[in-house]
Parts: C-alpha cells; sequence; structure tokens
C-alpha cells in the first residue's frame, strides 16, 4: 500500500458572504516536498493557506467546505494553535508579530527555554524564570542561518519591513515540530540577494523533511526551488505541473488566460539626456534620518523635473529612510529644497501641502484604513489635503463630503488599476494583499502630486498587475509630468522603469547611473560602504 | 459536465440564502436579538400582570428621552479612538455648574433651561479642553485615565458645592445658609422644560415630544458632523491614527475637538435628564451617570472605535426598556415592592454585561 501523503486538499471550497473565492481546490503535498502556489492577486491564494492554519476569518466567515488531511486523518483546524500542534506553520503575508516585543522575544514566544527556580519548585512551571541567555542564543542561531543582519534587541514596532519578515521566517525556523511551513509572499520585501539566502534555506529545510508550501509572484523563484507548481486562477487550480517541466512564460500564461509580453525593458533613452534645459525640482542635502533599521546618514541627492529615479540598495541600507525622512514621518535633518525653496523637515503636512506624496512600503501601519472602504482609503488623502470631493455649504463654512463624487473617483481607479473587489463599498482590509497594494497607489493618484515617492510599489503584485501598475506610474509621469521616485528592492524593476538609479549603500549614495548600465556596476555599488 | 454546473449552483443559491440570513442576524448581533426579544417579552406579559401597555411604553420612552443625550455624548470620542468616555462625569459637572448658576442669576421657567446650557458651555470648553491635552499625553490608555478623571473630578466638586459662593434659598441649606443641597427640585425652573412642550397624551400612553424632538436635532447634528471634512477626519484618526497622520491631519488637535464636544454633550446631557427628573443632583451623583451610558451605547452595538447614531438610539432604547420593564413586571408578578432591588439588580447586570462584551470587540 502506498504511504499517504503527509498533506491532502479534496474539494475545497470557501465563499465570503456569497462571494465564492475558492472552488473545489484538490492537491497533494509529499513529505520533503516543495509546493509553489502562484496566480493573480485575489486567485485565492492566501484564503487557502489560512483555511489550512485555521485562521479566525474563516470562521468568522462561516467557514469552508471539502476536507482536508493529514497524514491520511481528517483535519479541522479552530485556530491557529491547534495547526501549529498539528505541525503547521506559517508566515503570512502581513506580519503577525507584536510590536511590543524584541525580535527575539517574538522569535521564541511561547516557546520560551525556562529555568527552573526554587519558587518555581514549588509553585508550579508557571513560575520559571525565562532563560534570556538561551531565548538569545536560539534567535541568533536562527537568524544567523538566514545570513542578515538583524538586531536582535530592536522592537518590532521600529523594524522596517524587510527585518520584519526575516524575524518572522526565522520564528518558523526555530520550531521543532514543524512537519508543513507555509511561507505567503516571504519574498516581497527582500532584495535579489536576500531572497537567494531564503531561498537556500527552504531547499536545506526540505532536505531534513519539512515540507513548504511557497506562495510568491516572482516566478522565477517557484523554478529554482520548487519541486511543483500549482497555478490558481479565481479560485479554481488550473494547472499542476513538476517545476522542471515548465518556465515562466507558461505559468504566466497560465495564471491570466493569455500571454503576457514582459515589462518592457524598452530602454528609455534617458530624458535627462536628451533634453537641452534640465531644471531641478528637488534638492536634498545632507539628509539624515533617524529610522530604526533604515537608517539614512547623509544623502546629496538631486532629482530632475518629470524624471523617473530609481532608488535601490539593500534591506537596511537606508534607501526606504530616505521618503520616510523627507516626508516627516520619521526624525530628519538636512536640508530639503523643492524649486528652490526649502521645505521644512518632520512636518508631514508640509510636504502634503507642497505636493509630495507618498506610498508607504507599510501598507498595513501607515497605508490604509483597514476598517474603512475603498472609497474613503482612496479619496481621504486629497480631501483632508486639497479640498476635494467636497462641497462647500453656506460659502465654504461647512464642507460636505460629497459622496458622489467620492464614488465616482473610487470607480475610476478601480477600472484603472483593475483591483479586484465586490464594490467601491467593500473594506480595504477585505481586500487581497496585491489588491490593497494597488489602494495604497490610487491613494497617491488621486493626489495628483508634483513629486511622488513609492516605496516598493509592487510588492505583493502578480506579474499582469504588476506591468500594469508600472505602466500607469509612467504614464502618470508622462501625461501629467509628475517626478517619480521609486524605492524598490528589485533592480530589475527599476531599470524598466527608471531613467536613473541611485543605489544607496551604508546610509549614503554610493553612486547614481543611467538606468541601462550594466546590472553588475548595480551590485558592485550596492555593496560599497555597507555597514 | 453539465451537472456539475448546475449542482454549484444550487450550492451557491443555498450559500447565498444563508449567508443572508447569517449575515442579517450578525449585523443586528445574537446579544441584541436576545435582549430585544426579552424586552418584547415583558411588553407581552405586562398586561397580563396588571401593568398597562401603554404606561409601560410611555415610561421607557420617557426615560430614553431623558438618557439618550448622555449617550449621545460617547460617540466622538469613540469616533476619535479616545475610546469608551468614562469622564462623563466631567461633562456633567458643567452641566451642573450652568444649571445652578443659571438658577443662582435668577432666571425662572424654561429659560432657566437654556440660560444652563449657554452657561454650561464656557465650563465644558474649558474642561473638555484640559480632559483632551491630558488624554493626548496617554494615547492608549485613555479609558482608564478617563475614569479617575471622573472620580477627582466628582470629589473636588463635592467640596466646591459646599464652598462655592451660593446664595439662592431654592438651592442651599436652609440652615447654614451656604453649600448647595444635595437635591434641589427644580419646579418654578426648568422641570419638564423639553419633556413638556408639545407632549401628547392619548390614554395611558405619554410621549415626551419635546425632549424627543431636541434629542433628535443633536444627533442630526452629529449625524452631519461626521460627514463633513472634519468629521470624516476623526473616524479616521480612529480608524487609522498613523494613516491619519501620514494624511497631513493633526491628529491631536482632531482627538481635543472629539473631547470636548463629548464634554459639551455630556453638560447637555445632564441637563436634559434634569428637566426630565425634576431634580438636580449633586455631589456624588455623576458617578452614577457614566456607567449606564457606557453601557447603553455598547449594547446598541457600537465597539470601542465604531459607534453610530443608530447604536445610540437601539442601545439607549434596550437598556432603559429592560431597566424600566423588567421591576414593573416581577414586581407585579411577586406582589411584593422590590422594584427598587431590581432596577438596581437589572440595571447594573446589564452593564456588567456590556463591559464584558467590550473586549470581545475590541481589536
Ligand atoms: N475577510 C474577507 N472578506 C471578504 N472577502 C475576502 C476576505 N478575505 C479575502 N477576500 C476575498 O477573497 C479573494 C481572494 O483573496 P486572497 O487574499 O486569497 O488572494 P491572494 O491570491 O492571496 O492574492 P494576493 O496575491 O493579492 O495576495 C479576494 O477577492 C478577496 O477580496
Ligand atoms: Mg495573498
Amino acid at each position: 500500500m502506498a504511504e499517504s501523503p503527509l498533506l491532502e486538499f479534496k474539494n475545497v471550497s470557501k465563499s465570503f458572504y456569497g462571494n465564492n473565492v475558492l472552488n473545489g481546490i484538490s492537491f497533494t503535498l509529499n513529505h520533503g516536498e516543495i509546493l509553489g502556489l502562484v496566480g493573480e492577486n485575489g486567485a485565492g491564494k492566501s484564503t487557502l493557506m489560512r483555511i489550512l492554519f485555521g485562521m479566525n476569518v474563516i470562521k468568522e466567515t462561516g467557514g469552508y467546505e471539502g476536507e482536508i488531511l493529514v497524514d491520511g486523518n481528517l483535519v479541522k483546524f479552530d485556530n491557529p494553535s491547534e495547526a501549529l500542534k498539528a505541525g503547521i506553520g506559517m508566515v503570512h503575508q502581513e506580519f503577525s508579530l507584536i510590536p511590543g516585543f524584541t525580535a527575539v522575544e517574538n522569535i521564541v514566544l511561547n516557546r520560551e527555554p525556562q529555568r527552573k527556580s526554587i519558587i518555581s519548585e514549588v509553585f508550579g512551571p508557571r513560575l520559571n524564570t525565562l532563560d534570556r541567555k538561551k531565548m538569545d542564543e536560539i534567535s541568533q542561531k536562527s537568524i544567523g542561518t538566514l545570513g542578515v543582519n538583524i538586531n536582535k534587541d530592536m522592537l518590532i514596532s521600529n523594524m522596517p519591513v524587510g527585518h520584519k519578515q526575516f524575524t518572522e521566517i526565522a520564528r518558523e525556523l526555530t520550531k521543532k515540530n514543524i512537519k508543513i511551513l507555509i511561507l505567503d509572499e516571504p519574498t516581497a520585501v527582500l532584495t535579489e540577494k536576500e531572497a537567494d539566502t531564503l531561498l537556500k534555506s527552504i531547499k536545506e529545510m526540505a532536505k531534513r523533511g519539512i515540507s513548504v508550501i511557497f506562495i510568491t509572484h516572482r516566478l522565477q523563484e517557484i523554478l529554482s526551488v520548487c519541486d511543483k507548481v500549482l497555478v490558481m486562477r479565481d479560485g479554481v487550480i488550473v494547472r499542476e505541473t513538476p517545476a522542471d517541466k515548465t518556465t515562466v512564460r507558461e505559468i504566466t500564461k497560465w495564471m491570466v488566460g493569455r500571454e503576457i509580453s514582459g515589462i518592457s525593458a524598452e530602454n528609455n533613452e534617458s530624458k535627462i539626456q536628451n533634453k537641452k534645459e534640465i531644471k531641478k525640482i528637488m534638492s536634498v542635502q545632507n539628509l539624515w534620518v533617524d529610522m530604526p533599521g533604515e537608517t539614512v546618514r547623509d544623502v546629496t541627492l538631486d532629482i530632475f523635473e518629470g524624471e523617473i529615479l530609481g532608488i535601490g540598495g539593500l534591506a537596511g541600507q537606508g534607501k526606504l529612510g530616505i521618503p520616510n525622512g523627507i516626508m516627516g514621518l520619521y526624525e530628519a535633518g538636512g536640508k530639503v529644497f523643492l524649486n528652490e525653496k526649502e521645505i521644512s523637515l518632520n512636518n508631514p503636512r508640509l510636504c502634503l501641502d507642497s505636493r509630495l506624496a507618498f506610498v508607504s512600503e507599510d501598507r498595513r501601519g501607515v497605508g490604509l484604513l483597514l476598517d474603512e472602504s475603498l472609497e474613503w482609503n482612496i479619496t481621504f488623502p486629497a480631501m483632508q489635503i486639497q479640498n476635494k470631493y467636497l462641497k462647500m455649504l453656506l460659502g465654504g463654512f461647512i464642507k460636505w463630503r460629497d459622496e458622489e463624487a467620492i464614488k465616482e473617483v473610487t470607480e475610476k481607479y478601480i477600472k484603472e488599476l483593475s483591483i479586484k473587489c465586490t464594490g467601491s463599498q467593500q473594506k480595504a482590509k477585505e481586500l487581497s494583499g496585491g489588491n490593497q497594494q494597488k489602494v495604497c497607489l490610487a491613494k497617491a493618484f488621486a493626489l495628483e502630486p508634483k513629486v511622488l515617492f513609492v516605496s516598493e510599489p509592487t510588492r505583493g503584485i502578480d506579474v499582469g498587475a504588476k506591468k500594469l501598475v508600472l505602466d500607469a506610474l509612467k504614464k502618470f509621469n508622462k501625461e501629467s509630468g509628475v517626478t517619480v521616485i521609486m524605492i524598490s528592492s528589485e533592480l530589475e524593476e527599476l531599470r524598466a522603469v527608471c531613467d536613473r538609479i541611485a543605489i544607496v549603500s551604508g546610509g549614503k549614495i554610493s553612486g547614481v547611473l543611467p538606468a541601462y548600465t550594466d546590472s553588475e556596476e548595480f551590485g558592485h555599488l550596492m555593496v560599497s560602504n555597507v555597514v | 459536465m453539465g451537472k456539475t454546473i448546475i449542482k454549484t449552483d444550487l450550492i451557491d443559491d443555498n450559500n447565498s440564502f444563508m449567508g443572508t440570513v447569517k449575515s442579517a442576524v450578525k449585523s443586528f448581533g445574537l446579544p441584541r436579538l436576545i435582549i430585544s426579544l426579552f424586552l418584547l417579552l415583558m411588553f407581552i406579559l405586562a398586561p397580563f400582570v396588571g401593568a398597562n401597555f401603554f404606561t409601560q411604553l410611555s415610561n421607557t420612552l420617557n426615560r430614553f428621552s431623558w438618557n439618550a443625550v448622555l449617550v449621545l455624548a460617547m460617540v466622538p470620542m469613540i469616533h476619535s479612538g479616545c475610546g469608551l468616555n468614562f469622564g462623563l462625569p466631567l461633562g456633567i459637572i458643567a452641566g451642573l455648574l450652568g444649571a445652578t448658576l443659571s438658577i443662582e442669576l435668577g432666571f425662572t421657567g424654561a429659560t432657566t433651561f437654556w440660560m444652563a446650557i449657554l452657561l454650561a458651555t464656557p465650563f465644558a470648553v474649558l474642561f473638555g479642553t484640559l480632559y483632551g491635552f491630558l488624554l493626548n499625553k496617554i494615547k492608549g490608555g485613555e479609558m482608564m485615565i478617563a475614569t479617575y478623571v471622573g472620580f477627582s473630578a466628582v470629589s473636588l466638586m463635592c467640596m466646591m458645592w459646599l464652598l462655592l459662593p451660593y446664595h439662592s434659598p431654592n438651592m442651599v441649606w436652609g440652615y447654614a445658609g451656604t453649600g448647595l443641597r444635595t437635591t434641589i427640585s427644580l419646579d418654578g425652573y426648568f422641570n419638564q422644560a423639553l419633556s413638556g412642550f408639545l407632549r401628547i397624551n392619548i390614554g395611558h400612553l405619554s410621549i415626551p415630544t419635546g425632549a424627543l424632538l431636541f434629542f433628535g436635532i443633536l444627533a442630526l447634528g452629529i449625524w452631519a458632523f461626521l460627514h463633513t471634512k472634519t468629521g470624516t477626519a476623526m473616524t479616521a484618526v480612529g480608524s487609522n491614527a498613523k494613516f491619519a497622520r501620514a494624511c497631513g491631519v493633526n491628529i491631536d488637535r482632531v482627538r481635543a475637538l472629539s473631547v470636548i464636544m463629548s464634554t459639551w454633550l455630556g453638560a447637555v446631557g445632564i441637563l436634559v435628564y434634569e428637566q426630565g427628573f425634576g431634580f438636580i443632583q449633586l455631589y456624588n451623583a455623576p458617578f452614577n451617570m457614566a456607567l449606564p451610558a457606557v453601557s447603553a451605547i455598547l449594547i446598541g452595538g457600537a465597539t470601542v472605535n465604531k459607534a453610530s447614531i443608530t447604536n445610540v438610539i437601539i442601545g439607549t432604547f434596550l437598556f432603559q426598556g429592560i431597566v424600566t420593564m423588567t421591576p414593573t413586571v416581577i414586581n407585579s408578578m411577586i406582589h411584593m415592592d422590590m422594584s427598587e432591588v431590581i432596577r438596581v439588580i437589572v440595571s447594573n447586570g446589564m452593564i456588567i454585561y456590556a463591559l464584558t462584551r467590550k473586549s470581545e470587540v475590541s481589536k
């Protein structure tokens, strides 16, 4: 008799308030197998994994249909801790770390090594003291295997997204009884290099017999680590195939149901060179930003009107600190000039008033009103800052929300960015990760800024939509003459869209090169003065 | 192939029907459904135990009209994320100052009511500003601090009511000639100032039209405010303060504004309560107002950072309905005068229930 597979899904379906998002999903996963799960934004990948992990949202919204078998036994997890007991671990697309705790505390949470004391001998193990030294050791080791440099004593709330991601993965790695590890877009905020480190550790885990379900929108990663690929479209599995028998192109076709041309790597013959007179729109001088984990030390940079400037670099080197500092979200110093006029730092309102806009990389924290509708999310900044979508009553004394205008503009962006939702009134928290990202972009577009900072604009966005988003950025740049500063950990993406790319290393600009320069040169710059 | 499609369609229909029922129950809330059914049962039982249905309905409406504004006072602070306003006594004190000053200044009749609101306003704004300043210093622990603020303010005023130089013979202790009495009758002042206005009497049914109308106007005002730019900002601050800050909203100012609004509504709320009740109650009385108001809005379905006017109306009606009906019905059933005891048990029971629910819904 054949050994039963480690995990089996039989005809699993799920609907949210009558909206079917999963339909008859069946697949198997064997011991030590790495399964790649791909599909467009909103295809249902995260939902499928949430079902397996017993997340509360599933139960609260009416549960699911179908059967899940682990080791041949029927299971139905009512909450994540039951799933954990059964040996299932999950790294969420949105982080589930405790903000007020340090990295170490999060990593060993609930499994803290303990020391017995006289008191606990008498009163029981609940009074054991924590073995801090051992905790540090365990965490250090697991962070070490990931090959990154994270301050283990830093509070999660102070961490940049990339580090949160690693902490979360480190947490799963330390779990001893883990049989199945679910990774929901773990590489979305990582640079290629960091992602490689991660992929290596995934392979090692599989060798130790752990099965991995790996979700990503970077299809190349799927091909390089997975044994088997599952392609989902609109809640059904459209294809299951061994990873070594397919190509990125084929997968893309299955995902979206049509051919997609790659992001046009057409070289945008640098506008900067073509234009006779180039105007400096922004000039940054000796900027420092105190953003934990993304410290900016001394950045001096000129930005030209109408260009798309890319900022790249490794995680933790300070590339994210630049926009966060200029926009006043973290304490900053130095000088920033906009059109020759100095703008004072540490004051978000002033920046917004001078028509700067920012799409934050921290979309759950700063980026979205999760409990409110898409309408509110998209129009709120423009309403507050520019008095848009308001009806002026009594000579402007009363500024009344103009629901019609709000609906209209929201629907416009839903269409333009093809945001998958049930309507403009749907709550932001009910959207899939990639679609939330699109909402963040729409919000910034609605501001019609002169200078737009976008941080990780394609984080968690599928291949088809990526083109859409990048094209939208380009179009926005070309038609409205908006200067775009795009911060991304994906160099290839920057090269495809930008005119020039600045590389940040050690909190300083290590070089600014035209986008068509060889990748290798950028690679050198990235590590030039790493701290 | 065709068969399977039909099958899924059926399941779909089934799903969406069950879905609608479920979501209807969910949106109204199971606990609220139970409380409503219980209240309905009380109304049905009333005639059988010898209590007139219309008298009971009038009682409930009456108590609703006294309390609704105090419950409404919860809304602005909930919206801005300051949580439940356990500091309601602060607003109540402003209201009491307004009422006593208005009488002291020699106004009579219904005018005292409007003068009281006018005189209470500067106090409410002042207290609200200070209170808001304090709450902005301790973001995250608002509700605990609010409780302390309520307690200390009431204690301080216990002294002040004795010491302040009031002279009106209708208010001060007869023998000493100074210091305010614990209970001051409003006969000749604003007793029934609102409730008496356009009161509808049909048989046993009596509707305090004026007071309901007054609440309606205030509720409409809050509803309208929440539809303005500033109101939208207030809701967003409560929903995600970081988001609002990144959108250029001055969080501290919005929060302070919400506290001032809540405090002012508290002041007006107590005046509305007093005009119905017929007495001003000083000293420790403000203590007893905050918890019922908090409970009512929670029972109405509000959460720690979301509240609507509907929550206020449903919650006040259910809470006051149960508190008025249960003692009458049970009392008539056991033929013994225990209504006061039962009232205390029921209202405290509701408060405890509501407060345990709170943790359920918070994020
Ligand atoms: N709590 C919820 N309430 C209602 N609908 C939801 C909820 N969670 C998810 N959905 C819907 O289910 C669908 C699938 O979402 P899911 O998050 O599984 O997508 P995904 O494949 O993970 O996409 P992405 O690549 O963008 O992360 C989406 O259309 C989403 O709007
Ligand atoms: Mg997802």
